[in-house]
């Protein structure tokens, strides 16, 4: 019964993350690349358009939620399960809704990045 | 890609690893938090190392957000993952941690990982205005 709690709640860190990179990506899609955007309103209008985004507000709640998942997760399991699990684990879904989402063009380059960068972090958080 | 845009990138990887890095050297130089005692953490907030990390983490907001503003998420996410090995070197050198081979191999499959996709694109361009354009083409008698 722990096990299924510990991976529930690995699952529920993966999902908030996930979400929060989601919802906050796509919030600054929509608000545009703040270089030409700081150069044309100065730093109030840039955080006046930033800041005026509801996308990113609901995705630093999912971020939130994805931090206090994982210190449920570090409750019932240890930190070399659940750190290397929920990061490499996040990084592909992270892939596959970005793609869903987003829209995003997720290649063959991009979905071996992708695996490499998980594989290397599991191994590096153990 | 624009040396502010690589210099966007290279801030997410600093400000992320240091901040980690000065959030970790401030709290183990204290005694460990329990979960019946959380009322410690605020006491954690007059350490410099913790203020230092939390700007820095600041910092590093700030940056990941300007990044996901002219970069796709599958290209920000992987190429700012080197942050792992200036970690895994930092622990390494400035806070003296034993770092085992698998680790090691880790930081490999990591600096792997973002030459691939640091070589391809970093925005998916999607075509909406020729679209929109031949349909408007179609519709006109």
């Amino acid at each position: 019964m722990r096990d299924l709690y510990t991976w529930l709640s690995i699952f529920a860190v993966v999902a908030f993350s996930t979400a929060g990179d989601v919802l906050i990506s796509n919030a600054m899609k929509l608000v545009g690349d703040v270089g030409p955007l700081y150069r044309q309103t100065g730093l109030v209008g840039v955080l006046k358009s930033v800041g005026g985004n509801v996308r990113l507000w609901f995705g630093i709640a999912c971020m939130a939620g994805s931090f206090f998942s994982l210190l449920l997760a570090l409750s019932w399991a240890d930190v070399s399960l659940v750190g290397p699990a929920s990061a490499s684990l996040t990084f592909l879904s992270n892939a596959f809704f970005a793609k869903l989402f987003l829209r995003e063009r997720v290649d063959r380059r991009r979905w071996t990045a992708a695996l490499l960068v998980a594989s290397g972090v599991a191994l590096v958080a153990i | 890609m624009s040396f502010r845009k690589l210099a966007t990138l290279a801030g997410v990887v600093l400000f992320g690893s240091f901040g980690d890095v000065s959030l970790a050297r401030g709290m183990k130089s204290m005694p460990p938090v329990e979960i019946t005692n959380l009322s410690a953490l605020i006491s954690a907030l007059a350490n410099p190392w913790v203020i230092g990390g939390i700007l820095l983490l600041l910092g590093f907001f700030s940056t990941y957000l300007s990044a996901l503003s002219f970069a796709d998420l599958t290209f920000v996410l992987p190429a700012t993952s080197i942050g792992y090995v200036i970690m895994a070197l930092l622990g390494r050198f400035f806070l003296h941690e034993h770092v085992s081979l698998s680790r090691w191999t880790g930081v490999a499959l990591i600096t792997m990982g973002v030459g691939f996709v640091a070589g391809g694109p970093a925005l998916t361009v999607h075509h909406r205005e020729p679209e929109a354009q031949a349909a408007a083409r179609s519709e006109a008698p």
